[in-house]
C-alpha cells in the first residue's frame, strides 16, 4: 500500500511491526531494538515513555476510520512526550481524514489508493486557519487575532 | 451579536467548498455512500425517510433578520416553503436534494451561517438559556462563552471521530431554560468567593434509551481555564468511552460505570498531566473582543410600565392573555422578553413557514433590536421589546398566525418529526400533539391549567425529549400496532428528573381522554391555581395521577 510522507509516495518497507505489549517485552530486554512500534486504538502511548528518544516509527492502527482514539494517542505522543519521530497512520485511512490526522501530529499515512500524493496534497490544502492549537503547532486562530 | 471576522468568514467559505467537493465526489463514485456518511453528518446531512434533511447551525439559538430571512429564502428555493426548529435551537430542512446542498452553504456563508457539527460523533451545535443577555435571573450572558465553544470545537482534529455525538448547553441564570443536566456536559455559570464569575461542570446527563441526569464534576473552573478543563474532559471520553455498542457510547454510559468520583479522578489526572505547550492559547484580549458582541444593545431609558400597554390590555382580553402568558420580565425597565410560539392548535410543532420567517426577520429588526431567539423547546424569542409596542407586535404576528397564547402550557408540546418523517421512528408522534392540543385548544382552560410540560418521542432515542417532560408520551411499536407510554414527573430544569413510567401503554386515539382525566386530578388535588402539575405531583405522589390514567370506563 502506498505510504504518502512529507506529500510524496515513497518506499512502504513493510518488516515485521511489534505491537504494544511484545514491543515492551523485546525493548525491556534490548532497547536498541526498540525502534518501531504498532499502537492498536485500545493502547495507553504514555507506556511508551522509556523509549521515547529512540523510537524512529510509531504506526498507529485505525482498525475503522470512525474510531478515533488514534488522534489522541498521536497528540499524547507528540505534545505530552515530546516524541519528534515518525507518526505513520495505518488501517482505515480515508483522504478525509488527513488534515485531522496531521494536525493530530501525523506525518506518515497509508493511503490506499491509486493518487494518493493528489489526494494528500488537495486534502492538507482545504484550510487556511485552524481555530485551536493542535500537535501541528499551529497556534490557532484565537492567538492569531492578537499577534 | 457575534460577527465574522475574516478568520471566521474564511473558515465558513471553505467549509462550503470542501462539501462541495466531498458531494461531486460522491456522485461521481469516487467514494461509496458508506464513506460518503460520515462526510455529510458531519456537515448536518441525514438521509431520511422521505429524501435529504439538511440541519443548519444556529449559535446558541441567537440569530438576526437577515440570517432569518435567508432561512425563508432557502425553504422557498430548495425546500417545500417551511423549515423545522430543532430541540437544539437549530433549523433542518427536509426536502432539500443533496445536489443543491453546496449551493445552500455557499448561501448561508453570505450570513455567516453553516451546517458545521449539526450531527455526526463529534462536538455539536452548544445550547444555551434563550432568554441570555435580556433576563435579570442570570450572573452575565453566556454566550461569549457558547462562542469561545463553538469556536474551540470547529473542526477539533481530536474530537471529530467520538464515540457518539456530543452536546454542550451553558446557562447563566438559576431556573435552568437550557436543560443543561441532561446535557453530555452542561455549564452553570456561578460566583466563587472571590467574586470571579466561572463555570460548575456538569456530565454525563443525557436521555435516548437510557436516560441519565449529569453529575457535577466540579463545583468551580475559571474561565481562562474552561477550554483547558474541556479537553480534558474530552480526552478521557474519547479514550475510554465505549465503542463496542452504538447505544453505549455516550458519555453518560462511561461516567455511569466508572463512578462519577473514578472519573472525576481521570478527567482531573488529565487536565493536572497537561503540560503548558499543551494548554488553549485564549488571550484575554481574545475573550474580550468576543464579549464585546454581546454587549447590551441600545436601550432607551424607560419607566417601569407602559401606559399604552395597559390601555391595549383593558380593552382587549385575547391581547391581555397573550402578555400574561408568552412575555417575560426584562432587565431593562419598559422591555419585555416575547416568547412567539410555533405551537398553533393542531399544526406540526416547530414548523413554520417561509412567510413566517420572513415575517418574524422584520419584526426583530422594526421591535427587537435585530434579534431573534430559537429556543430548544422549538419556538422563537424577540429577546428585546419595548412594553409601548407589545400591542402592534402582537397584531402583526396575530396576522401571520404567530400569537398562540400557550408558552409553557399545555399545548406548547416537544415533539419529534417521528414515523412521518424519521426512519428511526417507531410511531407517529405529530398526530398525537395535534390530538392533545385540539382535546386542550380551549386557551382558558389551558391557561387555567397553568405550566406543564408535555413531550413526545416516537422512538427510544427520545428526540421529543419525552424523559424530561412533566408528562412524556413515547411511542412504541408491540407486533405492528403503535402504543404510547406515559410518564410522570420527568423535568429539565435545575431539578432535573427523568420521568417514571406510569404503567401499560395506551392506544393513540385513548391518549387524549386519559390526559383529561389527569389533568382534571391535578385541578382537584392542586392546593391554588398557583401550584403547577409539576410541583402538586411531586406532593401528592404520582399514584392519583396513575389511577386516573387508567379509569377508563
Amino acid at each position: 500500500m502506498p505510504l504518502v510522507k512529507n506529500g510524496e509516495v515513497t518506499a512502504n518497507p513493510h518488516g515485521e511491526v511489534l505491537t504494544l505489549e511484545p514491543f515492551l517485552e523485546i525493548a525491556a530486554a534490548d532497547p536498541k531494538d526498540a525502534v518501531i512500534v504498532r499502537l492498536m486504538p485500545d493502547d495507553c502511548p504514555l507506556q511508551l515513555e522509556p523509549f521515547i528518544e529512540q523510537l524512529e516509527v510509531v504506526e498507529i492502527s485505525f482498525p475503522r476510520y470512525a474510531d478515533g482514539r488514534g488522534y489522541s494517542q498521536a497528540q499524547l505522543l507528540r505534545r505530552r512526550l515530546g516524541y519528534k519521530g515518525e507518526i505513520r497512520a495505518v488501517g482505515d485511512v480515508l483522504r478525509d481524514q488527513l488534515l485531522f490526522m496531521l494536525r493530530s501530529g501525523f506525518d506518515a499515512f497509508e493511503l490506499g489508493r491509486e493518487d494518493a500524493a493528489q489526494a494528500f496534497a488537495a486534502a492538507s490544502r482545504e484550510y487556511s486557519h485552524f481555530y485551536q492549537p493542535a500537535a501541528d503547532g499551529e497556534s490557532g486562530v484565537f492567538a492569531r487575532r492578537h499577534s | 451579536m457575534y460577527r465574522y471576522d475574516e478568520f471566521d468568514a474564511q473558515i465558513v467559505r471553505e467549509r462550503a467548498a470542501q462539501f462541495r467537493g466531498q458531494v461531486e465526489r460522491r456522485l461521481s463514485g469516487d467514494i461509496t455512500e458508506d464513506q460518503f456518511k460520515p462526510l455529510r453528518l458531519m456537515n448536518g446531512v441525514y438521509l431520511q425517510l422521505h429524501a435529504y434533511m439538511l440541519r443548519i447551525a444556529i449559535p446558541y439559538g441567537t440569530l438576526r433578520g437577515e440570517q432569518m430571512r435567508k432561512f425563508a429564502h432557502i425553504a422557498r428555493k430548495y425546500d417545500k416553503g417551511y423549515g423545522h426548529w430543532t430541540t437544539r435551537q437549530n433549523i433542518q430542512f427536509n426536502w432539500v436534494a443533496l445536489k443543491d446542498i453546496p449551493d445552500v452553504l455557499d448561501e448561508l456563508a453570505e450570513v455567516e451561517m453553516h451546517a458545521i457539527q449539526t450531527s455526526g460523533n463529534c462536538i455539536r451545535n452548544t445550547t444555551s438559556d434563550q432568554f441570555a443577555g435580556a433576563t435579570a435571573e442570570e450572573i452575565e450572558d453566556p454566550r461569549p462563552w457558547c462562542e469561545i465553544i463553538r469556536q474551540w470545537s470547529t473542526f477539533h482534529p481530536e474530537f471529530s471521530f467520538l464515540p457518539r455525538k456530543f452536546k454542550i448547553a451553558v446557562t447563566a441564570a438559576e431556573n435552568d431554560r437550557a436543560a443543561i443536566r441532561v446535557h453530555d456536559i452542561g455549564l452553570h455559570m456561578r460566583r466563587n468567593d472571590a467574586g470571579e464569575t466561572g463555570f460548575e461542570v456538569i456530565v454525563g446527563g443525557g436521555q435516548g434509551r437510557t436516560p441519565h441526569v449529569g453529575v457535577t464534576i466540579k463545583p468551580f473552573v475559571a474561565k481562562d481555564q474552561l477550554l483547558d478543563y474541556l479537553e480534558a474532559v474530552m480526552r478521557v471520553y474519547n479514550r475510554f468511552g465505549r465503542r463496542d455498542n452504538k447505544y453505549k457510547a455516550r458519555i453518560k454510559i462511561l461516567v455511569s460505570e466508572t463512578g462519577a468520583e473514578e472519573f472525576t479522578r481521570l478527567v482531573d489526572e488529565e487536565f493536572e498531566a497537561q503540560r503548558d505547550a499543551e494548554k488553549i492559547v485564549l488571550p484575554q484580549a481574545e475573550v474580550d473582543r468576543i464579549t464585546q458582541y454581546f454587549a447590551p444593545p441600545a436601550f432607551e431609558d424607560l419607566p417601569d410600565t407602559s401606559d399604552v400597554l395597559e390601555a391595549a390590555k383593558a380593552k382587549d382580553d385575547a391581547f391581555a392573555r397573550w402578555v400574561r402568558v408568552n412575555v417575560r420580565p426584562h432587565k431593562q425597565a419598559g422591555y419585555g422578553i416575547v416568547t412567539i410560539s410555533c405551537k398553533p392548535i393542531g399544526a406540526p410543532p416547530g414548523d413554520v413557514t417561509d412567510t413566517q420567517m420572513d415575517v418574524t426577520a422584520d419584526l426583530a429588526e422594526r421591535y427587537s433590536l435585530d434579534e431573534i431567539r430559537i429556543t430548544h423547546e422549538q419556538n422563537m424569542v424577540l429577546p428585546h421589546v419595548k412594553l409601548d409596542d407589545l400591542f402592534d407586535l402582537y397584531q402583526e404576528l396575530d396576522s401571520a398566525g404567530l400569537a398562540t397564547a400557550n408558552y409553557e402550557l399545555i399545548s406548547d408540546i416537544i415533539c419529534c418529526p417521528g414515523l412521518d418523517y424519521c426512519n428511526l421512528a417507531n410511531a407517529r408522534s405529530i398526530p398525537v400533539a395535534q390530538d392533545l392540543q385540539n382535546t386542550f385548544a380551549d386557551l382558558e382552560r389551558q391557561d387555567d391549567i397553568g405550566e406543564l410540560k408535555i413531550k413526545i418521542s416516537g422512538c427510544i432515542n427520545a428526540c421529543g425529549h419525552h424523559h424530561v417532560g412533566h408528562i412524556g408520551i413515547l411511542g412504541v411499536d408491540r407486533k405492528g400496532e403503535e402504543f404510547y407510554q406515559i410518564t410522570f414527573g420527568g423535568r429539565a430544569d435545575e431539578k432535573a428528573a427523568i420521568g417514571q413510567i406510569a404503567g401499560p401503554g395506551l392506544r393513540a386515539e385513548d391518549v387524549p381522554s386519559a390526559l383529561e382525566r389527569v389533568i382534571e386530578t391535578y385541578r382537584e388535588v392542586r392546593s391554588s391555581k398557583d401550584e403547577r402539575f409539576i410541583d402538586a405531583l411531586e406532593r401528592v405522589g404520582h399514584d392519583p395521577f396513575k389511577e386516573a390514567l387508567y379509569a377508563a370506563g
